[in-house]
This record gives C-alpha cells, structure tokens and sequence, in this order.
C-alpha cells in the first residue's frame, strides 16, 4: 500500500524526559489519521518534529516516497505539510486577514502589500468554513473558539498534501465542530491527509479512519478504526481499564456560601443564584452565553454595574482578583496560556502563586516548604513533569492544564469556579479530576462548574444553571435535568425562571 | 496512569535532582558570559602587562561600580518587562540635592537621606504614571529623564557644587579594610538584590508580573502596588549611585550621568535579563557590569579612543544579545 507519509522509529529525548521511542506513523492519502494517547504520551512532540520544530534524534522521514530532512516550519509548509498547533499561535494585535497572510502577503506590482487581495481571499475563506467575522477583526477581540477557527481557516489557505490538527476541537462548540468534520470530509475528497489529535474519543468514530496509540513515548500500534471499539482504545492508551466516567458521590450540601443577586454588566443581564456548601453547580450554555463573563465579574475581573455579591451572608465588594480570593474564591480560566500560567516560571511557583503567603516565613518564603506542598499537589493531579522546577512551558498541553488545576486546589479557597477544567485532558485524568472535585466539594467547598460538554455537566453536578445570551434562562435538578432540556434552555427556545 | 506507587518512588528520585536539574539553563547562560569574560581577561593579560595588576583590577571594579549600581536597580524593571530610562537624570538629582544641603545646612545625615528620598520619590513617581496614567514605560521615564534632569539644572543653575565634606568623599574615596567604599555598597547592595529577588514575595511577583502579567493578576497578585514598589527600588538606587558619584569625585553636577541609563540597563541585558521580562537574576546584571567594566579598561590599555569604545561596546551588547537568542532555539 501507497503510504504519502512514513515517520520511521522517531526518537526523541528531553532533559530528563524521553518523549519518543522508536515511534512510527504511516499515513495514507487522503485519509483522515487519528493520533491518541495520554496527556505527555509524545503526541505534539510527534507531530512538531514531523514540522520541523524539534530535530528528532533518531529515525527517519519518508514523504511522498522520498526521504526528507525538515529543518524549520517554513520548509514544512513549502513540502506541503502544514499543522494546527495545540497551543494558538495567532498575533493578538493583528487582524484576522493580516493574521492568516502573515509572512506572505500578496504584493501589487509596485511591491507594496495587496490589501484587498488580502481580505478577499480571507472572506472567502470565512465563509468555507461558515466563520461569520469580519476579516479586519483584532484576534485580540476574540474568543478562543473563534480563534480556533482563524487557526484552521490559515492551515485551510496553504495548499498542503497533509494537515495535522493538534486538539482542534478542545475549544469549540458541537456546531462548530461539525463545520470543521465537513470541511474535514471535503478535504479528504480532494485526497488531503489528515493528521488529527484528540482527547475527545467519540470524534474517533465520527471522522477517523485509522488511527495509532502512543503511550508513554512508545508506540503502541496502527488499528483500522472500524475494526476497533472506544474501550479497547482506551485500554491500549492508558495500558488498564479506566473505570466508571463520572465518578459522581453527593456530598452533604448544606449552607449557602456564595449568593449572587440581581448583578449586570455590559454582557450580564440579572444574574441572580445561590451556591452551597459541598455542592457542585453547573453553568451550561454554549459559547458566548456569558459563562465566563459572569464567573469573570464574580471574581472581579471584569467590573459590575449593579446588583450584590453575597459571601457567607455577608455582602462583599470584590473589585479585583486580589479581593475575590482573599474572600476564599478561585478562578480557573478557560485559557490557560494567557490567563492560567506564567510559562517562564516553573511548575512550582506557578502553584504556590496564589496563596504565596501562607508559604512565607516573616519576609522570606520557605521553599522547602514549597516544594513539598508542590510536590503533593504533583502526585494528587499527577502531573508529568521531570522536576517541580521545570519551567511550564517545557509540559505537554494536558499537563499545563493539571498544573493550573493544583494551582488552585493550594490555594486553598471556599469557593472555586472552574471555567472549562477538562479542556485537552485525556480520559484517564479526567476521571481523576472528577474524584478531585466531588473530593473537594466533601471537604466543604463550594463548586461553580462551567462546561461546554453536556455529559460533564450531567454526570457531575447536582443542579445546572443554563445560560442564554447574559442571562440564566433555566435551572435543573440533577434528577430532572437532561440533554434536551439543557438545550432547550442554552438556545433560548424556553425559560423557567421567574 | 502509572499504579499507586510508581509517582512516589519517581518522585522522590525527582526531589533528589531538583536543585541540579532545574537552574542547570540558568547556569548555562551564566557560564557563557563568565567564559566570555574570562577570554577578555586572559586576552588583555597577554597584550598588555599593566591589566593582570592588583592595583588595576581594584580600579575596574571601582569603575564599573556605579554602573553596577545603576544596573542592579533597572533590573527589577527590566524584568517587570518595563524599562527606566531616567537613572542617570534621577542620579544627577539626587547629587545635587545632597549637595545643596550640604552647602547650605552641612548636616550630612539629612543630605543623604534626602538624595535617597528624591531618588526613591522619581521612582514612585514613575511607577504612579505607568499604572494610573497607563503609560508606557518607555515614554514615562523619558519624560522623568527630562524632569529629573531639569530640576537639577534649576537647582544649581548649571553651576557645580565642589568641595563636599570629609565624611561624605569617605563613601566615594574611602577603604573598608582595604576595600574601596563603592565595590563595599554594590557588594552589600547585590546581596540585597539576590535576596529579594529569589526569597520574598516581591521577587517572586516581579517575575511573575514580568511573565504574563493577565495571569499574575488573576492569581491574586495586586500588579499595580507591586510596580510602583519596583520603579521606586529603581529609583531609589539611582538615588544611592548619585551620591556615591558626586563623593568620588567630590562635586555634585547638574550634568552628572548623562547617557548612564543606557550603560546600566545594556549591563543588565548582557547579563542576561530578558528585555521581555519575567527572566533575569542580579547575579547576571553584576557580571554583565563587570564585562562592561573589563572592556573600557582593557581598550584604554590598548589604546583605543574612547570613539572606538563605544563602536566596540555596542557590538558586544549585540552579540549578547543574539547569543542570548539564539539559545532559546
Ligand atoms: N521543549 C520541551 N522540553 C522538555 N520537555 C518537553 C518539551 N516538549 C515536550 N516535552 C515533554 O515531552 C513529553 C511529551 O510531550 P507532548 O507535548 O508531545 O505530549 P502530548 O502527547 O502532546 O500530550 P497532551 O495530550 O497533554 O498535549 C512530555 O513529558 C513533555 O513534558
Ligand atoms: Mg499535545
């Protein structure tokens, strides 16, 4: 069989880390090739050096029956091979034509930039893939679902034999998901490979026709997708059974912590609810019915113009991160580059930050005492990191979610929101995720869980909040509460509040 | 996922590496000026006979030391991800602030405490027009650097204070068992530094804020208070080199430290302080003074004018700093 791609016995080694060992990868043309594996099993690694990012110690690449040497992206692309990274790329304060463009604008004949070619042909290419946005648009003015898509829309304008996509969907909506499998499918049409990387088993079924297991570094093998079921695969990823998927236990709920009455802002609209000791209350919506907006003003990031917070009964001004958190309320945001870490700092400060003082002596900070507590929180959410105090930016893209998770489990708050915590996390650590949160909310703590996956949601709380357009158009039990009706709710069709 | 014990025991063999493992880039980077440094020693050793001098090398460090002291200020900017281009003018004032107490009052406690005071005073006020007004780093110490410079002006009306009193020349020309005064405070004061930038909490932030600072201040850090407290350490050391200046050479001028900024903040980017921010250590800005130090020396042994030292210094900052680049591939 015709192979367009070979990577042979791929190695790769990281201080202190063997990413890749002896890994192969042969894909097909115009097949749509799935890559799985735990968080830090080499999948990005894989794929980086496939583009020219990282040199690979030792093996070989063979494309399109020739063997090839890729020294840096731009060679990558000129081959044709062009990638979707995990982690976005896209300049915050450019445009989104000048965005996609970037480093090969057309030019007139008098050798100045061709503008209007420029955002025509993005317009064009918004419209493939249904993007409705103006291509003047700053990136910086929008969401990471959106800038999601400008990513896959600059990988569609290169005319490339093989695509790879690293996580395109952690970030999008089910609706804009199944625009990308359309553009997918017609891609494969016109014979383009694609390389396709996901924590979202089910997508397996949908779109792959083959797909390899890496686990560890190692590679596990090649399998026909038909010929093989999601828990197999998942057995061949995490090399045991994963049990139960939501691990739900009820907690005692008792008083109420958190009451938010009658708030608004620019994009909130009467928001008024309570949340209780030990439960877990989930914020359903789809993307843009202001979930983060309104976890964003509870924590004081983004200002109120009016209505009341209430903590413990008490009535509190939180105008700044800094309040929020000394009131006992944390904040996981859904972007973790830009919001959740510092990538130049290590997995150590990156944890202790924000409860740094209950880790000083007097002046001076107690680092033994730190890198204990650090390496606690390493072991609860297990992290892959060779050493608390490698840098953040060096952890694959699930591991730095984990991080800004035990980042807020030390900080030790009453209340926490978690904005989107499984983003990019493999099937394996969700499920422990899961046992960490309903953990916490037996220990007392109050949960504020926002999700765009509905299975999430419906398997981990105990009442749902459904958000429309700023507003909470509906609330559900967990009894009562099912797919259908959160939708009913997310799309404004109904309402049941008064 | 690994069975109950393996994280442990991997763990456990982690914390024995730790220290080793996770400075070693740092190290690195250091060795790479360090050896640097020592090729332009044992260079200058064998081209000129007067370098490798006790007497000579006393005289290098005494030279670079308020450099030094400039440059162990702009640091903590630097790695805010800001920059001051005012310590030469706030050094220039707070010279000549000492100097006219002294001239008029002759108590030379307030003297020096007012030159820290007006220094740590540019700085806050610095720091007040980036996180109030917003303005850029960049443009608010230029503004400050013309300030400060015109205030000193005003002050003296462009004449020199000379002649200032035994007690005060004992910090710029003095001996501390055998030490010359300046390298005694810009040992002190790097001390110091270290310490607030690797143990306390101010460190830590600074650093933080200088990485990403979104996420700095979603994590609780209050990121205004903190630059404001940084622009004024910076301030405040601008003050501390001003009179350490004027008592070496025993007048205070309102045109003392013209261009130093730039000297200060290119010793701290050779020493490897990212002009991006959230990276950099004072150890780094000490050596990266030092180079500065060896080279203007080591060119006036050779001979070379002073035009050609500044042609040579530029070109060492821009290998610096590419090196530095290129090491982040
Ligand atoms: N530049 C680097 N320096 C050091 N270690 C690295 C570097 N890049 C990746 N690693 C390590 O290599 C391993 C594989 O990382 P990789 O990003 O390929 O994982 P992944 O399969 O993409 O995981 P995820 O699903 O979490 O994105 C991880 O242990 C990671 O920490
Ligand atoms: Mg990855």
């Amino acid at each position: 069989m015709e192979y367009i791609l070979e990577m042979k016995n791929i190695s790769k080694q990281f201080p202190g880390v063997k990413a890749l060992n002896n890994v192969n990868l042969n894909i097909k043309k115009g097949e749509v090739h799935v890559l799985v594996g735990e968080n830090g099993a080499g999948k990005s690694t894989l794929m980086k050096i496939l583009n020219g990012v990282y040199s690979k110690d030792s093996g070989e690449i063979v494309f399109k029956g020739k063997q090839i040497q890729i020294r840096n992206p731009r060679e990558a692309q000129e081959a044709g091979i062009s990638i979707i990274y995990q982690e976005l790329n896209l300049i915050p304060k450019l445009s989104v034509a000048e965005n996609i463009f970037l480093g090969r604008e057309p030019l007139k004949k008098n050798g100045l930039i061709d503008w209007k070619m420029v955002y025509k042909e993005t317009e064009v290419l918004l419209k493939k893939l249904e993007i409705d946005l103006d291509p003047r648009t700053k990136i910086n003015k929008l969401g990471i679902a959106q800038q999601q898509m400008i990513e896959i829309a600059k990988a569609l304008s290169f005319k490339s034999d093989i695509i790879v996509m690293d996580e395109p969907t952690s970030a999008l909506t089910d609706k804009e998901i199944n625009k990308l499998f359309a553009v997918i499918r017609q891609l494969k049409e016109s014979g383009v490979a694609i390389i396709y990387i996901s924590h979202r088993l089910e997508e397996i079924k949908q779109i792959g026709d083959r797909l390899t297991v890496l686990r560890d570094g190692n590679y596990i093998g090649t399998y026909e997708v038909k010929d093989i079921d999601i828990d197999t695969i998942i057995q061949l990823m995490v090399g045991r059974k994963v049990d139960e998927k939501y691990p739900k236990e009820t907690a005692e709920i008792s008083d109420i912590v958190l009451e938010v009455r009658n708030l608004n802002n620019a994009k909130l609209k009467n928001i008024s609810f309570r949340l209780k000791k030990g439960e877990i209350l989930g914020l359903a919506g789809l993307m843009g019915a202001g979930r983060t907006e309104l976890a964003r003003a509870i924590f004081g990031v983004d200002p109120i113009n009016s209505g009341d917070i209430y903590i413990n009964g008490i009535k509190k001004n939180i105008s700044s991160p800094l309040d929020a958190i000394k009131n006992g309320i944390g904040l996981l945001p859904e972007d973790r580059r830009t919001q959740g870490l510092i990538q130049k700092m290590n997995v150590l400060e990156n944890i202790t930050l924000p409860n740094l003082n209950s880790f000083v002596d007097r002046i001076f900070i107690n680092k033994k005492r730190e890198i204990n507590k650090s390496i606690e929180f390493i072991e609860q959410v297990n992290i892959r990191t060779p050493s608390p105090l490698a840098k953040v930016r060096f952890l694959s893209g699930g591991n730095q979610q984990k991080v800004v998770l035990a980042k807020w489990l030390c900080a030790n708050v009453e209340i926490i929101i978690f904005d989107e915590p499984t983003r990019g996390i493999d099937v394996g650590a969700k499920v422990e995720i899961y046992k960490l949160i309903c953990n916490m909310a037996k220990r007392g703590k109050a949960i504020l869980l926002i999700s765009s996956e509905l299975p999430e949601v419906l398997g981990m709380c105990d009442r749902i909040l459904v958000m429309h357009e700023g507003e909470i158009t509906g609330e559900l039990s967990r009894q009562e509460a099912t797919q259908e009706k959160i939708l009913s709710y997310a799309t404004g069709r109904n309402k049941n509040v008064g | 996922m690994l069975d109950n014990n393996e994280p442990k025991l991997i763990l456990n063999d982690r914390r024995s590496r730790l220290d080793i493992k996770g400075n070693l880039g740092e190290y690195l980077q250091r060795f790479g000026i360090i050896i640097a440094l020592f090729l332009m020693c044992a260079f200058l050793s064998i081209t000129s006979p007067h370098f490798l001098t006790v007497s000579n090398l006393a005289n290098v460090l005494l030279q670079s030391s308020i450099n030094a002291i400039l440059a162990l200020g702009v640091t903590f900017v630097i790695i805010t991800g800001g920059i001051d281009l005012s310590l030469g003018s706030v050094l220039a004032l707070a010279g000549v602030v000492m100097g006219v107490i002294l001239q008029n009052y002759g108590s030379i406690i307030i003297a020096i405490v007012a030159a820290l005071i007006v220094g740590a005073l540019c700085g806050y006020i610095n720091g007040l027009f980036i996180t109030r007004l917003n303005l850029p780093p960049f443009i608010a110490t230029l503004g400050m650097m013309s300030i400060a410079r015109g205030l000193a002006l005003v002050i003296t009306k462009g004449y020199p204070i000379s002649g200032l009193p035994e007690p005060i020349r004992f910090i710029g020309a003095g001996k501390i068992l055998g030490i010359s005064t300046p390298i005694v405070i810009v040992a002190l004061l790097f001390i110091i530094c270290h310490i607030i930038l690797t143990q306390t909490k101010l460190g830590r932030y600074n650093y933080a804020i200088g990485g990403n600072e979104e996420a700095a201040k979603l994590s609780g850090v209050n990121v205004n208070k903190c630059k404001v407290i940084l622009y004024t350490i910076t301030g405040l050391f601008s003050g501390i080199a001003g009179i350490v200046l004027a008592a070496r050479v025993n007048s205070a001028l309102a045109i003392a430290g013209m261009g130093y900024e730039l000297d200060a903040i290119a010793a701290a980017v050779i020493g490897g302080v990212s002009q991006a921010g959230g990276e950099g250590s004072v150890a780094g800005t000490i050596l990266g003074a030092i180079v500065m130090g060896v080279l203007r020396n080591g060119l006036n042994l050779l001979d070379v004018s002073t035009y050609w030292q500044q042609v040579v210094i530029g070109l060492v900052l821009v290998c610096a700093v590419s090196l530095d680049q290129l090491k982040r591939r």
